[in-house]
């Protein structure tokens, strides 16, 4: 019975700290969606009005609201499945049974992650430079003309998408590697005395192993995806022409720069929404184990 | 390229291994070597004169100079920035060290009503991004004072739902009985954890500080919501700012870059041991 009390004092710090700074505002957040909570109301509460879902009302009816979405969905659904399939590939090249200085390799594709996103931002906005960036360059010396990577409205949602690839694929990337390297040996050697060829032993020994690594990686990418913010903030300001305007980067730009929080809160709570449902999206259409 | 190497090692042709041998090693090359090459040209661009990279797409600079670093550190003050960033990423882990390892362990071994299921809540809080609380949590901070602040920027960072998470499975693996022949000896609770509890969890405790660091030095959007005034802000937010005001500044920009990036990059390669492991027993168990 001694336990009792110690165990409440052990978990007193970060059940306190969680419930005030997290599980409460969450609640928090869900009310003020629900009232007109501007910078009027920041001077003085007595100007703060419930709305009910007047918000989400007007969320519906907003057409930037529906840019950003159908821009942070294009981020989602092209950045996500290249990211995790750059992730893969280069665990499979990493993990390779012929490789060398594994280790090193290893580091090496992993160094982006651990990069400041903002600084990489600011990098990359130089290397995508229409006149005198490093990739336009490459481009001339192949012939080809050259491209104003973010300020054309077509390839300028492309060009963050690349970046991301690029800053997040080593995190996967070091997940695979641990998934593949859980695959029984044994697996690989009754395929091939099956007469398995290469591509068979992938594809009906490794991909059906790496079934809950693939879930993990996916839901893990698709929530941080959703999330985009930084990458716009740093290298497009959302442009050109609302192209590259996040959902984040709106919520950012209703709640903190122009104050009107209540309609801010209902945007954080249609993201949320939306990521829950990809979750569980994914949740159910996760392969059932022993299915090969 | 597995199967391609399982293949690889079923064949018995000599000359056909070697070449997919070569072909695996050249794409692992280019690999890295595209993966590293806005890296490089940062660090290259931050040594050229003034003007250089404007002048068309190089990747080497014509006379390295280090004017540009000079400028920031010097006339520039970013070493407040960076001292900042240091402090607050320093604060945090410590603070969230001690407060998530009590916890953790508590999931881990102590006995309470509800603990099974008070746990399964917390993991499945974890789906809720961060931006849903932000806005009431800015709201709360400012009245309490906090807005403008360091600890506006420490005290939402300390109880990390993942860290209680990472700590737990870790703890596991203590045994109970190492545990109650400390208690029957007459150990407090306290005691216990500081000189068993801690010393056995050290690798995940390493693993999570540097996972801490890294994300408090790396963070954007909170330290650029909270901290408005210029001397309290963190190295991201400045360089943010920084990249408003000089965009024609490439070469200062990059020497700014790398300031940012250089602490984590050398942090995370002097113990990418223990970040890689965490991460992937992490992952394998969750």
């Amino acid at each position: 019975m001694r336990r009792v009390p110690a165990a409440f004092w052990f978990l007193a710090p970060a059940l306190g700290a969680l419930a005030a700074f997290f599980a409460l505002p969450v609640a928090a957040s869900l009310a003020l969606s629900l009232t007109d909570f501007d910078i009027y109301a920041i001077g003085d509460a007595a100007n703060l009005r419930f709305v009910g879902a007047a918000n989400y009302a007007r969320l519906l009816r907003d057409p930037l609201f529906w840019v950003a979405l159908g821009n942070t969905l294009y981020f989602v659904a092209l950045g996500g499945p290249l990211s995790v399939g750059a992730s893969l590939a280069a665990a499979l090249l990493v993990d390779a049974r012929l490789a060398r200085w594994k280790g090193l390799f290893r580091t090496l594709l992993f160094l982006p992650v651990v990069t400041t996103l903002v600084a990489v931002a600011v990098v990359w906005r130089y290397l995508y430079h229409p006149r005198v960036g490093l990739f336009n360059g490459v481009l001339a010396a192949l012939g080809v003309a050259p491209v104003d990577w973010l300020g054309d409205p077509r390839w300028a949602m492309p060009a963050i998408i690349a970046m991301a690839v690029w800053k997040n694929f080593g995190f996967n990337m070091v997940i695979f590697i641990a998934g593949l390297q859980s695959i029984p040996e044994r697996l690989y050697e009754a395929a091939r005395i099956d007469g398995a060829g290469a591509w068979a032993q992938f594809r009906h020994v490794t991909v059906p192993m790496l079934a809950p690594t693939f879930l993990f990686v996916g839901i893990s990418t698709g929530i941080g995806y959703f999330q985009l913010f930084a990458e716009p903030y740093v290298m497009t300001a959302g442009g050109p022409g609302s192209r590259t305007l996040s959902i984040v980067l709106l919520m950012y730009r209703q709640g903190f720069r122009w104050w009107n929080m209540g309609y801010a809160a209902a945007l954080a709570f249609v993201l949320f929404a939306i990521i829950l449902a990809a979750t569980w999206l994914q949740w159910r259409l996760r392969p059932l184990e022993g299915r090969t | 390229m597995a199967a391609v190497a399982a293949a690889a090692a079923r064949g018995p042709d000599l000359s056909a291994r070697r070449l997919r041998w070569l072909a695996l090693h050249a794409a692992l090359v280019a690999g890295a070597a595209a993966t590293l090459l806005p890296l490089v040209w940062m660090v290259s661009a931050s040594l050229m004169p003034a003007g250089e990279a404007a002048l068309g797409p190089r990747l080497l600079p014509s006379a390295p100079t280090l004017e540009h670093y000079r400028a920031l550190l010097g006339r520039m003050q970013l070493w407040r920035h960076a001292a900042n960033s240091a402090g607050l990423a320093s604060a945090v882990t410590v603070i969230s060290l001690a407060v998530n390892s009590l916890a953790g362990y508590a999931f881990a071994k102590l006995r309470f009503a509800g603990r099974d299921g008070l746990f399964r809540a917390l993991l499945a809080a974890m789906v809720v991004p961060g931006q849903v609380s932000m806005l009431p949590l800015f709201l709360m901070l400012k009245g309490l004072g906090l807005i403008n602040s360091y600890w506006g920027v420490i005290v939402p960072g300390v109880a990390s739902i993942f860290a209680i998470f990472l700590i737990r499975q870790y703890a596991l693996s203590i045994p109970d009985s190492l545990l109650d022949a400390a208690r029957v000896d007459g150990a407090g609770e306290l005691r216990i954890f500081w000189s068993i509890v801690l010393p056995a969890c050290r690798p995940i405790l390493v693993t999570l500080a540097v996972f801490t660091f890294m994300g408090t030095w790396n963070d954007f959007l909170w330290p650029l919501v909270v901290l408005s005034d210029s001397d309290l802000q963190t190295l991201p937010v400045a360089l943010a700012n920084l990249a408003g005001e000089h965009v024609q500044d490439t070469e200062l920009m990059m020497a700014g870059s790398v300031l940012t990036v250089l602490p984590v990059v050398i942090l995370f390669v002097s113990l990418q041991r223990y970040y890689l492991q965490g991460l992937m027993s992490g992952a394998v168990k969750g």
